[in-house]
This record gives structure tokens, C-alpha cells and sequence, in this order.
């Protein structure tokens, strides 16, 4: 128990310390679903904002949260030039199926294979889903665990600030 | 003693880098992020459903990971604590105290990258070689050494690396005995000949060879030291077609798991997929024979210190009672399976589409043990052979079968329903190792409902039916789950085994209710859950290796957080 207090305790002074540190983008390596490698780092959209949103086949929230952008996708592009990056955690089991999954859902997204969870690792994400999201800079300003029907309007009103527009 | 002192020495680092870290964020480029999570469980007792009750009372897993990065440099360390952990975690090899899970460093100079300590790696698809972590299963063969990736031209990959694996946990990790040893070349030709990558196809072809070494300490067989796979691998892509095929082929192995067999072994998977917007298809077939590769050939068990990973080739069901009642998990020894699967999209405005659309998807996945003749006793070295086999053809014993459907459909702009038909059969003996059970026949199906109260609040349920005349008989699922996006949710479930069945009734099972309430917060990359009421026994998987987890009684807690 005292163990776990200390663990917990310095957890959260460290993330009281960092919180307001804004971060780049990780090196890792990624996959299109293409079989082409792409280093994170070089993830962009031209100076606008980015979602990055882990997830995984088997994972029902996930699949929820990206069909609910998916009917909104269209125009907030419109809007605000933002752009959704779809990063899969599948692993050998499933990454097979993430090409047909994506094309039979009808998704606009940038989709990339993380099957050795090296970004997912490099970001520190815990479970999916998992939202960064990104400012025009590169810097990650926000982020979200969880989906609940609804926080896709939540992310959509950070994107709006990003861009400044409320 | 020393474990408190390194604990303070620790927090003390952390609390001071992360204090300065700000400020060399905007001088250098270095920062400072982790993790943390962990899972707490008060148990109590309660013998109806059979519940566990360690003598502690009080049981948690918890991690915490800190990265830092400036420029090209990382380092990495991850503290866990077991004090003690869950009921039935982790899968294999028992984890205790409190210490080092994880550490490495990491630099890159242009085209080469060098870790040393701790990395987690794969092959192609992993059927040679494959590191990997499924922490809330609790297993972690994180290798132990180094390695080395180094791109000499555009296209071409290498990678090499040397070690030992992770074990068990002993107030930190402990290893393997074994050394395992690997090589991986992968040419990607588009990258190479640098041709467009929008509209062209591209093919992608990999090898590699893995080795590890054991000294031969038995008395009676004259054993394998060095014990080497190779592997190769090819992978097409166009817009449309997915083609991926892996081979793997390893040399006498004789171990535990195959009862120490002279015979070689061998593995191999195709996947085909084509897709398009609104539909997408794929088949696949596997088959393995005798491909058990761990780095200690006496492991203790199946989950521990495996060098390579099969993957099963069936869905990884979402809905709790298909998910966790009978999950499917790969037959290394020896097997023979397939996939087909379809996605389809009526789009709006059709007429099976109505106004919002309508989704299907349909899978089906089976099974079989593959076909073997065993060699004759009579001649001790034939009989060392175990038995002759070729790949891909199977006996009749099907191990696995699994057909389900589902339609998704928005109904009105605040409704959603889903509705999935599953039917099963499943070699229970085979594949929980519970000898002698008959094999299971179900049918399921299950209701999803997901109404939007307003904006922010939804409210969600399911209802699932499972009717089998085997195991545990029937069993019906209902949950309600409420929601108020962006911080809250409350959620109940209740499952119950009705059995319906005389047979199983006269063998003394009786109707039993598991109820469970659950509370979450949720703030930005914090996340907070608390659990009370029974949990029933199940099988928890996660990428495709599966745990038992034994029923339970009581309050448990989970928190992760990201920073």
C-alpha cells in the first residue's frame, strides 16, 4: 500500500510538473496500411490541427467514436482544415483486417499500423481510445481517454479553439 | 530494505526532472512523459460462485513508465509493483514485490538506431521472432540485450539483436535461461525503385533467421543446443488488394510442450484481402505444425518465454459473453484453420440504407486439429520423430467454429441498434485443457441499443443469450450503461446462468445471478473506475492470448493515467 501511494503520489506530482509542457510528436515507426514506414515525427498537416486517435478492431468504443466523427468528418475539414490520423494497435491477430474494416466503413481517415505498439508506447497510452490531439505547431495541446457518445463535440470545440475559432 | 530506499531515490529523480523539465523543453528539446495505471481489488468472500480469496485481502497490479527524449537520445524505465497481484495473474510464471520491470536507452545517428536493455520487437507477423507486452494479461517477453536497425539505402531495412528474455517478476524482472539471437531484412520495392506511392502497387519481401542457444543438460537425450527458425515473407499492395504471406520453418526443438520430439517444425499464413469504400472482404488460412519455440525448452508453461507468436485466425469478439465465455486460442502443436469476412455499407439514401445507412459485417472462422500419424514405439529413434504430418492438411477433429453476423443501423437521429447472430462449436477439452469435457454447440445472439438523451448524455444497453446444452449451460447478459460525455459514466450488468438443462441440473448446477455496478470518471488522460459486485469467471484475451481469470466477489479500482 505505501508502495502504491508513492507510485501514485509521484505519478501525479509529475504530471501536475508537466501538464502545462507543451510536446512534439514522438519518434517512432509507423505503417501505411500500403506497407510503406513513416516516422511520426514527420506527421503534419500544414500547419493546421491534427487528431490522432488510437485504436483497434476489437475494440467497440473505438469503433464508435470514429463512426461518430466519420458523419461529422466531411465538415469539419471544411471548417478547419483539421485532419484525423487513425492509428491502429492491431497485432499480428488482426492488423489483417484493418484495410477491409476501414474501406467497409466508408472512413476518410489517414490510417496507419502501429502492430508493435512502438508509438503507442512512445506516447504512453494506457488502453484505447486514446485522442491527442495536435496543434498547428506539431505540439500535442490535449488529450482524451475513453469515448463517450458526445466527446467527439468536446474534441471538435478544442479544434475550433485551436484554430480560433469558438 | 534496499526496495523503500530505491523507491524514494526514484520519485526523487522523477520529482526533480520533472520539475526542470519545462524549462529544458524550451532550451533543448528534452522532455520527460510516462504512465501510470494500476488495477486494485478488495476481495470478498463469497462460496456460492466460488470466489477467490487470497489471504491478503487486498491485492493490486500497478506500472508506472518514464520516458525521457531530447533530440535523438530516449531512456525508459517502468516500475511495477505486485504486492500482491490479482487473483490468476499473471498467465505464467508468478509475478511478486515490488522493482524494475523495464529500462533501456535509445539513440539514433541518421540511419541507425541502437537500444540497449530492454526492447520489445517483431519479425513480418512474428511467426520467427516476436517481443511483445499484454500487460492487463500479464504477459511481457521483453527481451533483454541489444539491437541494432539501420536503413543502409531508401527501401531496405536490417535489424539485429541478441539477448535474453523476460521471465517472471521478483521484485524485478528475472530472465530466461536461454539466449535468442536474430537477423531481419525487409526490401520494400516501391521505396526502392521510387516509384509513386498513390497509385502503383507495391511489394514488400522480408526474411530473417532466429537462433536460440541452451546448453544441453540432460542425461538421457543428446539434446540441441542451438536450435535455429528462418522465416521469409512477402506482402502485396495495390489500392484495392492486400496479399500478405509468412513461412517459418525451425529445426528439431525437442521441449516440453511437445514432448520432447526430434520432429521439426513448421508454420505458415496467407491473408487476401480486397476493399473498396462501403465494402471490404478478406480470406485467410493458417497452419502450424509443432511450433512451439520458447527459449527454455523445459518452460514451465505455455505463456512464458516464447520467442514467436501464431496469431489465432478468428474475430476478437467485442460483446462480453462471446468474448470471454469461449474465446479461441491458437494450437501451436498443430493446426489447420480459416477465415472469410465481409464488411458491406448500404449508403444513405439506399433502399436497405434508409436515411443514415446500414452496416454488415459477416464472419466466419474455423478450426481443425491437423493430421497426424504417429510413428511406431518399436524403434526408439523413429519414435523420437513423434509422428509425420503435412502442413495444411487436417484431421477431422474440428477445434473450432465460429459464424456471426451483424447489422448496424441509426434508425432515427438518436437512435442506434445493432444485432449480431453468433454460432459456435468449441473444443473445450482442447483448447481450456479440460480433459474429457464434451464440446460445446451455442448459439447467441445479442441486442445493442445506444439512444442519445441529448448531446452529452446517452444511455446504452445490451441484452445477450447464449443457448448450449454443454458446460455451464445457458447463460443471459443484460447491461445498462448511462453516460455524460465528456466526465462521467454509471453502468450495470447482470449475468445469469439459468443452465435450462436437466442433464447439467442433475450434475448439480445450479442458477446463479452475477451482478456488477461500475462508476468511471474521466478527465482528459485520466481515467478512473470503480467496480463492485461478482465477476464471473471468464477468459480475458487481449490480441490473442487468453488468461483464465477465476470468479470473484468485490470492490475493485482502476486508474490510468497519461502525462
Amino acid at each position: 500500500m505505501k508502495v502504491l501511494t508513492t507510485l501514485l503520489s509521484f505519478a501525479l506530482l509529475t504530471s501536475v510538473a508537466l501538464a502545462q509542457n507543451p510536446s512534439k510528436l514522438p519518434s517512432a515507426t509507423v505503417q501505411t496500411l500500403e506497407g510503406k514506414k513513416v516516422d511520426t515525427r514527420t506527421l503534419s498537416n500544414d500547419g493546421k490541427p491534427m487528431i490522432i486517435n488510437f485504436w483497434a478492431t476489437w475494440c467497440a468504443p473505438c469503433k464508435k467514436e470514429l463512426n461518430a466523427i466519420a458523419e461529422k468528418y466531411a465538415q469539419w475539414q471544411k471548417e478547419t482544415g483539421v485532419k484525423l490520423v487513425a492509428v491502429s494497435i492491431d497485432d499480428a491477430r488482426s492488423m489483417n483486417r484493418v484495410k477491409p474494416y476501414v474501406n467497409g466503413q466508408d472512413w476518410d481517415y489517414e490510417v496507419y499500423l502501429d502492430p508493435n505498439g512502438d508509438l503507442k508506447r512512445a506516447l504512453n497510452v494506457n488502453n484505447v481510445p486514446h485522442t491527442f490531439l495536435v496543434n498547428g505547431k506539431g505540439e500535442i495541446v490535449w488529450q482524451h481517454n475513453n469515448y463517450e457518445p458526445g466527446d467527439e463535440n468536446e474534441l471538435y470545440r478544442k479544434v475550433l479553439e485551436l484554430v480560433g475559432r469558438k | 530494505m534496499q526496495r523503500p530506499t530505491f523507491l524514494r531515490h526514484a520519485a526523487a529523480c522523477v520529482v526533480a526532472a520533472g520539475a526542470f523539465a519545462p524549462v529544458h523543453a524550451q532550451n533543448d528539446g528534452g522532455s520527460l512523459h510516462g504512465n501510470f495505471s494500476t488495477d486494485a481489488q478488495y476481495y470478498l468472500e463469497d462460496s456460492i460462485i466460488g470466489a477467490v480469496m487470497p489471504p491478503q485481502r487486498f491485492a493490486a497490479n500497478a506500472w508506472t513508465n518514464l520516458i525521457y527524449t531530447n533530440k535523438n537520445f530516449e531512456a525508459g524505465i517502468r516500475l511495477e509493483s505486485y504486492e500482491p497481484p490479482l487473483a490468476g495473474y499473471p498467465a505464467g510464471q508468478p509475478y511478486k514485490g515490488t522493482g524494475v520491470g523495464y529500462r533501456y536507452i535509445k539513440y539514433t545517428m541518421a540511419d541507425l538506431e541502437v537500444t540497449f536493455g530492454n526492447f520489445f520487437d517483431q519479425f513480418g507477423q512474428g511467426m520467427a521472432f516476436r517481443s511483445y507486452e499484454e500487460r492487463y494479461l500479464g504477459v511481457d517477453n521483453a527481451m533483454d540485450g541489444f539491437r541494432v536497425r539501420y536503413k543502409p539505402y531508401r527501401g531496405i531495412y536490417l535489424k539485429g539483436l541478441m539477448g535474453q528474455q523476460r521471465f517472471g517478476f521478483d521484485n524485478g524482472f528475472t530472465k530466461g535461461v536461454g539466449i535468442v539471437r536474430g537477423a531481419d531484412v525487409e526490401i520494400n520495392l516501391a521505396e526502392l525503385m521510387d516509384t509513386s506511392w498513390t497509385s502503383a502497387g507495391n511489394l514488400i519481401i522480408g526474411g530473417s533467421f532466429v537462433s536460440k542457444y541452451q546448453a544441453d543438460n540432460s542425461s538421457q537425450l543428446v539434446l540441441p543446443e542451438n536450435v535455429g527458425t528462418w522465416a521469409a515473407r512477402l506482402h502485396y499492395t495495390s489500392p484495392k488488394w492486400d496479399l500478405y504471406t509468412e513461412y517459418a520453418y525451425k529445426i528439431n526443438d525437442p521441449n516440453n510442450r511437445n514432448g520432447f520430439i526430434y520432429k521439426p517444425g513448421q508454420a505458415m499464413l496467407v491473408n487476401a484481402t480486397y476493399s473498396v469504400k462501403g465494402f471490404g472482404a478478406s480470406l485467410g488460412a493458417h497452419s502450424f505444425d509443432n511450433m512451439f519455440y520458447q527459449s527454455d525448452r523445459t518452460s514451465p508453461s505455455a505463456f512464458d518465454l516464447n520467442i514467436n507468436f501464431l496469431p489465432p485466425l478468428t474475430k476478437q469478439h467485442t460483446y462480453n459473453l462471446p468474448a470471454t465465455l469461449y474465446p479461441y486460442a491458437t494450437q501451436p502443436n498443430g493446426e489447420v484453420s480459416g477465415q472469410g469476412e465481409l464488411f458491406y455499407k448500404w449508403k444513405k439514401g439506399t433502399k436497405l440504407g434508409g436515411k443514415y445507412g446500414t452496416k454488415l459485417a459477416v464472419n466466419y472462422s474455423v478450426a481443425y486439429a491437423l493430421d497426424t500419424t504417429q510413428l511406431g514405439a518399436a524403434d526408439d529413434t523413429t519414435r523420437r520423430l513423434g509422428y509425420t504430418s503435412r502442413i495444411f492438411v487436417p484431421s477431422d477433429r474440428m477445434y473450432f467454429s465460429d459464424l456471426n453476423i451483424e447489422l448496424r443501423k441509426r434508425v432515427s437521429e438518436t437512435w442506434e441498434l445493432a444485432l449480431t447472430y453468433l454460432n459456435l462449436v468449441y473444443d473445450i477439452d482442447i483448447i481450456q485443457g479440460k480433459p474429457g469435457k464434451a464440446k460445446v454447440y451455442g448459439d447467441m445472439f445479442i441486442l445493442e441499443g445506444l439512444h442519445n438523451l441529448t448531446d452529452r448524455t446517452s444511455l446504452r444497453f445490451e441484452v445477450q443469450h447464449l443457448s448450449t446444452k454443454q458446460d455451464q449451460g445457458n447463460w443471459a447478459t443484460a447491461l445498462a450503461e448511462l453516460t455524460f460525455s465528456p466526465h462521467w459514466f454509471l453502468a450495470g450488468m447482470v449475468q445469469y446462468n439459468y443452465v435450462g438443462n436437466e442433464d447439467l441440473e442433475a450434475k448439480g448446477q445450479e442458477p446463479l445471478a452475477y451482478p456488477l455496478g461500475s462508476v468511471g470518471y474521466i478527465r482528459g488522460g485520466n481515467r478512473f473506475q470503480v467496480n463492485y459486485g461478482r465477476q464471473r469467471a471468464g477468459i480475458f484475451c487481449v490480441g490473442g492470448v487468453c488468461r483464465q481469470v477465476p470468479a470473484s466477489n468485490g470492490l475493485s479500482l482502476s486508474i490510468t493515467s497519461t502525462f
